[in-house]
Parts: C-alpha cells; sequence; structure tokens
C-alpha cells in the first residue's frame, strides 16, 4: 500500500525507443494512443489501484515573491528548460515491483506505426505518512 | 447529543449481523453490501425512531435488503426457498462468526491492500467512502478495490478455519498506517483487534492488542504542536496515556504467561520496557537488546537487528552499537539515521551530520525527512560556531 507517481516527460528522459514526434504521426494513431491511456486508467479504476492521472500545458511561467506590498514576478517561459513535465498517473500498489510493472505497461502505449513508443517513465514513491510502529 | 447514532455500537454490530446474513445462505459479497445498506439506513432512521433491539432490527433490514437485490437475479428460485425457512431474526452464533469473517476478509488469497479494506468494511462497518478518505484514493477506486476483494474470496467456505496470523497482520497494517483525515485508523485497528481477541484464543492476538495499546499510549507525545515529530528519547511522559500503558502491560503479562512466545509478544515487551522506563536513562537497555534477540529469532527480520543495534548502543555504549551495525547491509531503510545517532554519541558530530544529511534523502515520510535534516542543521550549526 503505497503511492507512487508515474511521471511522462516531454523532455529530460532518455529518448524512447520509437522515437518519433507526435505531429509526424497518423491521426489514427494519435487516437489509438490515447484510447490506450484512456483504457489503462478504467483498467486501474477497476483494479483498485487509480489515484489520479493529469496532463499539463508545456508552457508554464516562474513566478516569486518581490517583498511586501509588491505583485509577484513572472518570468519565463523558458524554450531550453531540460526537464519538461508532460503529465502523470498517480497509483496506490502493495508493492515497488507492480509499480515498476504497471509503469512498463504505460510505456508501451502505442505510437508512430501502432508500435509501442517505449516511452521512458519516471516512477517516485511518495513520502507516506509516518508509521506508528518504529522502534 | 441524543439525536446521534452510536456508530460505536453500529460498527460492532455489523461483523455478527453479516455472519448470521451467511449462515442463512446469504453469499458473502450480497449479504455484504445488504448489511452496508442496513447501516445507512440506521443513521438515518435511528435519530428519530430508535430501535430496542438494534442487532434485531439491522438484521430484519440487512435481510430484506438482500432479498430486494437478489430477487431479481438469476438466483430467484434458490432464493424464494430460503425465504420459506428463514430462520426466525435471532442472535446467531455470533462470536463464531466474527472469528469466520476475519479469516474471510484476510483471505490468504488477498492482497493486503485488499484484506485492508475488505476487513475494514465487512468487520469494521466502515463505509466505503471513509475507508477511501483514510487512505486518500477515490471512492470509485476503493469501491473497486473492495468488490475485487470480495470476488477472490467468493469462491472460500464461510466455515473453513482459517490462519490467525494472516488476520494479525492485516490489523498491523491497518494499525501501523495511523491517522489521516476522520476516519482514526489506529483506534479502529484497535477496536477490532479487541474483538479478536475476544472471539479466540490466541496470546499472538493478545500480543498484538498489548503491542498497539502501548504504543496508541504515547501518540499525543509523539508529535510536536507544530507537526513535528518527537523521538522516544525526548518525549513528556507525563502526556504518556497510563490507563492505556497499564491496560496493555496486563494484557501482555497475562499472553506471556502461556508460555508461547510470538513476535508480537516480542514487540509488545520491548513497548513496555519502554513504557515503564521514567526516562531514557532509566530505560532497561539490557532487557530490551534480549527481547530483540528474541524478535530476531523469531523472525529474522534485518529491520530486528537494527533496531537492535541502537539498544546495544544504549545497554553497552555507542562503539558496541557500530560494532553491531557492520553486519548489516547499509542499504537497510534508516540505517544510516542509526549510524548518525550512534556517531553522535561516540563523540564525532561531523560523520553524524553527514549521515543525517544522508538519512534525511532516504527517509520515507516528510515527518522522518524533516526531523533527520534537523538534526543534520543542529549538528553542523554547532560546528561552525
Amino acid at each position: 500500500m503505497a503511492k507512487y507517481l508515474l511521471l511522462k516527460h516531454y523532455r529530460g528522459a532518455p529518448a524512447p525507443v520509437n522515437d518519433v514526434p507526435m505531429d509526424q504521426w497518423k491521426p489514427e494513431e494519435i487516437s489509438a494512443h490515447v484510447q490506450y491511456m484512456h483504457d489503462f486508467a478504467v483498467r486501474l479504476e477497476g483494479t483498485g489501484e487509480f489515484v489520479d492521472g493529469q496532463a499539463l500545458a508545456p508552457e508554464g511561467t516562474f513566478v516569486r515573491y518581490d517583498g511586501e506590498g509588491r505583485p509577484p514576478v513572472t518570468d519565463g517561459p523558458f524554450a531550453e528548460t531540460k526537464d519538461l513535465i508532460a503529465g502523470w498517473m498517480v497509483i496506490d500498489v502493495d508493492s515497488y515491483e507492480r509499480a515498476v510493472e504497471l509503469a512498463g505497461e504505460l510505456s508501451a502505449a502505442p505510437g508512430a506505426g501502432g508500435e509501442p513508443i517505449h516511452e521512458w517513465l519516471e516512477v517516485r514513491p511518495f513520502l507516506a505518512a509516518p508509521a506508528t510502529i518504529t522502534e | 447529543m441524543t439525536s446521534e447514532v452510536n456508530e460505536v455500537l453500529l460498527r460492532s454490530l455489523t461483523p455478527s449481523v453479516l455472519g448470521i446474513l451467511v449462515r442463512r445462505g446469504a453469499d458473502f459479497a450480497a449479504a455484504e453490501d445488504a448489511v452496508q445498506d442496513a447501516l445507512v439506513e440506521a443513521v438515518r432512521v435511528w435519530p428519530a425512531d430508535p430501535p430496542r433491539d438494534p442487532k434485531g432490527w439491522l438484521v430484519t433490514v440487512a435481510w430484506r435488503r438482500f432479498l430486494d437485490a437478489t430477487r431479481s437475479d438469476s438466483a430467484r428460485r434458490r432464493r424464494e426457498d430460503l425465504v420459506d425457512e428463514e430462520p426466525a431474526p435471532g442472535h446467531g452464533p455470533a462470536v463464531d462468526d466474527t472469528l469466520q469473517l476475519y479469516f474471510l476478509c484476510a483471505h490468504p488469497s488477498l492482497t493486503p491492500s485488499s484484506a485492508v479494506a475488505l476487513t475494514l468494511r465487512a468487520v469494521g462497518g466502515l463505509t466505503t467512502r471513509q475507508i477511501a478518505q483514510a487512505y486518500l484514493v477515490p471512492e470509485a477506486t476503493m469501491a473497486q478495490r473492495i468488490s475485487r476483494a470480495k470476488r477472490t474470496v467468493s469462491g472460500v467456505r464461510f466455515d473453513q478455519p482459517g490462519d490467525v496470523a494472516t488476520v494479525l497482520h492485516v490489523l498491523y497494517l491497518v494499525f501501523n498506517e495511523g491517522y489521516s483525515g476522520d476516519v482514526d485508523l489506529s483506534a479502529q485497528a484497535i477496536r477490532l483487534t479487541r474483538q479478536l481477541a475476544a472471539a479466540i484464543d490466541h496470546p499472538e492476538a493478545a500480543g498484538l492488542l498489548a503491542l498497539m495499546l502501548l504504543h496508541h499510549a504515547r501518540r499525543a507525545a509523539r508529535t510536536a504542536p507544530d507537526g513535528s515529530l518527537v523521538p522516544l528519547a525526548e518525549q513528556d511522559r507525563g502526556r504518556w496515556d497510563t490507563e492505556s500503558i497499564a491496560e496493555g502491560v496486563g494484557i501482555l503479562q497475562a499472553a506471556l504467561a502461556r508460555d508461547r512466545l510470538g513476535e508480537f509478544q516480542a514487540q509488545a515487551a520491548i513497548a513496555a520496557l519502554h513504557a515503564d522506563a521514567p526516562t531514557t536513562e532509566e530505560t532497561d537497555w539490557v532487557q530490551i537488546v534480549e527481547w530483540y534477540d528474541e524478535l530476531a529469532r523469531l523472525t529474522d527480520s534485518p529491520v530486528v537487528r537494527l533496531n537492535r543495534a541502537v539498544a546495544v548502543g544504549e545497554a553497552d555504549g555507542p562503539r558496541a552499537g557500530l560494532a553491531a551495525l557492520v553486519a548489516l547491509d547499509d542499504s537497510l531503510p534508516r540505517h544510516a539515521a542509526v549510524a548518525a545517532y550512534l556517531h553522535e554519541r561516540d563523540g564525532d558530530p561531523t560523520t553524524a551530520a553527514r549521515l543525517y544529511a544522508e538519512a534525511a534523502q532516504k527517509a520515507p515520510n516528510l515527518a522522518e525527512r524533516d526531523h533527520l535534516t534537523r538534526q543534520a542543521a543542529r549538528l553542523n550549526a554547532r560546528r561552525c560556531r
């Protein structure tokens, strides 16, 4: 019983095996990909392991505090940001092995030519609540 | 408030009501749904119209719900046969049924998370929403987890004897997940373990109950007002719940007298020795080390040997603790934290600070990470002065 974040990168992850930008896929390949992601989430809800899934727009703004009574300073977006998050799925599973297994399945989503993308997903454990018994 | 339903009573009646339905021939999954419906109905109706016999009321309503739900089923004829031979609503062999439910909900064919969810609902009488909130997952996900669990055990015969160890493990998991949201899981675990210990004559069930009570007793002292973790050595022992400690110690002593030692009794013995000490310095560390030796023999767990190293450090000095640590794999969770503590006690704040920072990186939860980072910062600040 632990939560994991399956993190999908626009940039920053190693190159996938089937490395074709999405805008060069056939429209039906894009549909198949979207359907795969949707089915995966539905299946995980069915197994009682789904927590959340979200996609992010690629462009973000950096914001920081600029002192009392002043509006926050904004900057960016920075086109050169190395690590760019595309979206995530949060799962609640019994083991790390299960998290890896599911990430592997998600990475098999079809891309160009209907072939699996073999995309690299990052698996990060959540920091849980402290256990009651520690000694 | 008289208008509020006694939820504790309601929850405590859940397993025996469910047991009665199953004994009458209802299949477990459908009976469990029917009991949930009856509980919801009770919350709605009882404040204005409290029943004289709450359990009888729940049995009647749940049975009716079960019949309604299955009437349209393909199994209709079989159900109707059952109605004809419906026994008078009454009080079946509640203790036995409750025990069978524990076995069923902790069946080895279930994954730990499914067994936990099913136990909390079918034995604990919690709603799916409450369980979902406690484990911070969407209600739909928890509903699916529970219904899958019910399908998994659908072929298991209700009167089949089960394994107490698996039940105890599930209850331990519920307790150890602690507290989040409106449902106090630790308190629920204590309630369910207390009920189990009353239903079965088993020293380890008593041992687990004692262990929970002894740890629960320290709960108020475990966290500072700002939410940060207070380690055992720094806890205000005046805030420990002496009543809970006395109960835990009493249960443990009776269990140990049976001379069938198990890991929960051994863990409880360690907790009892801590509870018994007015200060860290006055703790009987020598005896704690002996109990860790017993525990290591019973479980062969590297985590136990790591905790033993801490106790050795207190009993025989930090050098002895560090020597005990050498034999252990340094990839173990909390290995760096233990090493940091022992190095500090040994008068090496530089190494300790480095190890505390390393331990913080590997901490499995935020409270622990913050605590370890503060330890590193404390030592670094002292060095810079």
